[in-house]
């Protein structure tokens, strides 16, 4: 089973989203991540869905999604060309032995510290989902509190091989 | 403010004129009292008042299903809004344009428990095509614009319009919007020119055709196409329970009904065919059963408006997304007529072994009531069926000439279904004979709808088929649990036509074979107010041919007793009178 991104424009408006998630739920199809937010439009509303499913499966939960009155445009994103972001913030357990190790390892992933106590530093990063994994993976033996992440947001890439 | 101004209560009524609404059904309540008072000095729109919310909402899916116009139902909030649940998902399952306006509490109170709230917004998201909660007066219009539209275009389907209290007495000025616009909704589709020719290429091709055909046939009014295709291909017709009457049943080419309790020859034809058409069909389960065993030998091509209901269960060679009748204008003129001589030669063989059957006898068989029925009617009566045996056999044995006359309720399978849709039925049809046709259980689910026929001289047909037990379940205890009935007698029955007298309808009962047609007669004779009909069938009588549920072909149940042995056991009693 292949994880897909799916891109949805929807209505901006009362009970749109409660129509895309109730779809999943009641069509008993799974959610890996979902984010949403306003578009370049403000009367429309972009969802980014990472499900899960064989091909038949997200051919399904396409279709499905374009019968919804309110969503006005479904992109499979796995089939194209896409840039994808995920921030993620994390608290790691931390003392004066182990703060500068975490410090260094937030550099190496470029991500910033954003909170500081005598117990904890807290970690806000960015990037594709699999180098937030990792990064929450280097964290993990500090002992990790607390972590919230945003879920994927994707856009098509204009050009092909730009950066 | 401007004099010309009107409430949204108002504004209600005026739109459902422009819509050219006949008829209402609903019941009222506090929240639209408001609306109810607008209706005080209606035009041109009757409001019939059913006895129950869930009997409107079955009612307009009956004068949906007749007419092929949109039913309307008004409720009030709360209990109102919840009772209409069912009819809405059952609207749904079977593609019935409905319009269904329920009131709402204030909008200062929504949210807060207030009496007689309900959220119904959330409650029938996923059982309506689409829904809208009116939050101003100033979109109210239009609302009702794009509901009627969304229910009526595409793949048809039940709205609901949630109406605040306070929307609907706040005034604003009336226009009715010509036209609508939405940018996620496209719902017409012209089939892709490039699919139409693979398909014809496939049909050319073919032996043993067979047209699998369903309910969108009737919903985009194909029938006089899906004639004209199958009599140049020569192509036998097999057709779902929602499909009955999209093709004349006593037409030499209808195989009747195929799936579970089709007829032997038709799912034989299904198994064998080597090209199968599927027509505004959906490759049910309770037509597949095991979907990879079903028609393993045909190529197959699939027409349908709703793209999510191809591959959804079976994968088929050549999709083609469209109205069912733009594409058979556009394919018939392009296939070759076919030679099916011996294939039509086979299945008339089929026909002769494996006919539908039963022995009458003194005792008044279900199957004798339903031909007779459609003996008397021509074929031409409006007929709605229950869910049970009831239903089964009059798919099988009522042979349905015209497309919108068999009503039923196919997909979410709901008794208490048949009576209060042949009250619709019987609003939007004048000029035909109406039948209501229930189980001794299913008829007591929506009985109070004999109010609502008898207070409008309504001359409904309402024959029940008492065997005294819930039937279809009996007989699947029967078949599939060791004959263990549990629950399923229904014993302490009331006396139904002393009831029908009650409510002052006619009543008849009897357990005689030899009443059925003079019972039948006199009730047709009837014209100022419905006929209730308690025949006492057998009380043990199975449904065959049955497929069991998922299995294949294979494993086909026929009448337990062959043409013969019929034949023989009527001699022998013949002989002994
Ligand atoms: C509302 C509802 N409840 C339960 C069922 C399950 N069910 C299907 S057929 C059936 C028996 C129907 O009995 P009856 O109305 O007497 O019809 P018969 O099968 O005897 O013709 C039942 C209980 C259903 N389809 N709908
Ligand atoms: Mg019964």
């Amino acid at each position: 089973m292949k994880k897909h991104t799916i891109s949805i424009s929807v209505e901006n408006k009362f009970g749109a989203l409660n129509r895309i998630v109730g779809l999943f739920s009641a069509r008993g199809y799974n959610i890996d991540s979902i984010s949403v937010g306003t578009s370049e439009d403000d009367t429309v509303a972009r969802v980014t869905i990472v499900s899960k499913g064989d091909d038949d499966v997200i051919e399904q939960i396409i279709k499905q999604l374009n019968k919804l009155i309110d969503v006005t445009k479904v992109v499979d994103l796995t089939y194209e060309s896409y840039v994808e972001r995920e921030l993620v913030l994390v608290k790691v357990a931390a003392n004066r032995n182990s703060r500068t190790e975490i410090m260094q390892i937030s550099e190496i992933f470029r991500s910033k510290v954003i909170d500081i106590s005598p117990r904890s530093v807290t970690i806000e990063a960015t990037g594709s989902e699999q180098k937030v994994s990792a990064l929450v993976k280097m964290l993990e033996p500090f002992g990790i509190k607390e972590i919230a992440r945003t879920g994927r947001v994707a856009l098509k890439r204009e050009f092909e091989g730009a950066v | 403010m401007s004099t010309n101004e009107l409430t949204g209560a108002e504004i209600l009524v005026k739109s459902l004129i422009e819509e050219n609404v006949e008829y209402i059904f609903g019941y009222p309540g506090g929240a639209v009292i408001g609306v109810y008072d607008a209706m005080h000095d209606m035009s041109h729109i009757q409001h019939i008042l059913t006895r129950h919310e869930q009997g409107a909402v079955h009612a307009a899916e009956g004068y949906a299903k007749a007419t092929g116009k949109v039913g309307v139902v008004v409720v009030t909030s709360g209990p109102g809004a919840t009772n209409t649940v069912t009819g809405i998902a059952d609207a749904y399952m079977d593609s019935v344009p409905i319009v269904v306006f329920t009131g709402q509490v204030a909008t200062h109170l929504i949210g807060n428990d207030a009496f007689q709230e309900a959220d119904i917004i959330g409650i029938t998201r996923s059982i309506t095509k689409h829904n809208f909660l009116v939050k101003n007066v100033g979109e109210l219009a239009w609302t009702i614009k794009a509901a009627f539209h969304i229910a009526s275009t595409g793949r048809p389907g039940p709205v609901v319009v949630d109406m605040p209290k306070d929307v609907m007495a706040s005034k604003t000025t009336f226009v009715y919007p010509k036209e609508i616009k939405m940018r996620g909704y496209h719902p017409f589709y012209f089939g892709h020119m490039g699919q139409i020719n693979k398909a014809v290429e496939i049909i050319n091709a073919s032996h043993k055709p067979v047209l699998y055909v369903g309910g969108g046939v009737v919903n985009s009014n194909a029938s006089n196409e899906l004639v004209n295709l199958a009599k140049k291909l020569n192509a036998p017709v097999a057709m779902t329970l929602m499909g009955l009457g999209a093709y004349p049943g006593d037409d030499e080419l209808s195989m009747g009904m195929l799936g579970m309790h089709g007829t032997w020859y038709s799912n034989k034809a299904v198994d064998e065919c080597d090209c199968l058409v599927a027509i505004g069909s959906r490759f049910d389960d309770r037509v597949t059963g095991n979907p990879a065993t079903f028609s393993p030998n045909s190529k197959k091509i699939h027409i349908d408006i709703d793209p999510s209901a191809i591959s959804k269960n079976v994968k088929v060679d050549v999709p083609i997304v469209g109205d069912v009748r733009h594409v058979l204008e556009r394919l018939t003129p392009l296939v070759q007529p076919l030679d099916t001589k011996d294939w039509l030669k086979q299945i008339d063989g089929w026909k002769r072994e494996h006919p539908l059957r039963y022995e009458n006898g003194p005792e008044i068989r279900a199957q004798y009531i339903i031909e007779k029925i459609y003996e008397l009617t021509k074929g031409e009566a409006i007929v709605t069926s229950d869910v049970g045996q009831n239903q089964m056999w009059t798919a099988q044995f009522y042979k349905f000439k015209n497309p919108r006359s068999n009503i039923t309720s196919g997909g979410l399978g709901t008794m208490g279904f048949s009576f209060p849709a042949s009250v619709g039925a019987a609003f939007g049809v004048k000029d035909r004979p109406v039948f209501s046709i229930n189980g001794d259980g299913g008829i007591q689910m929506n009985i109070q709808e004999l109010t609502t026929a008898v207070g409008n001289k309504l001359p409904i047909k309402i024959v029940i088929l008492d065997n005294g037990y819930l039937g279809m379940v009996r007989q699947w205890q029967d078949l599939f649990y060791k004959k263990r009935y549990t629950h399923v007698s229904l014993g302490t029955n009331p006396d139904f036509a002393k009831i029908a007298e009650a409510f002052g309808a006619a009543g008849f009962v009897s357990d005689k074979a030899d009443d059925v047609v003079p019972i039948l007669k006199k009730a047709l004779k009837i014209n100022d107010r419905p006929v209730v009909i308690d025949f006492r069938t057998t009380e043990e009588d199975n449904v065959y041919p049955m497929i069991p549920s998922g299995g294949t072909f294979a494993q086909i149940m026929d009448y337990p007793k062959s043409v013969e042995e019929i034949q023989m056991a009527k001699a022998h009693s013949e002989a002994v009178k």
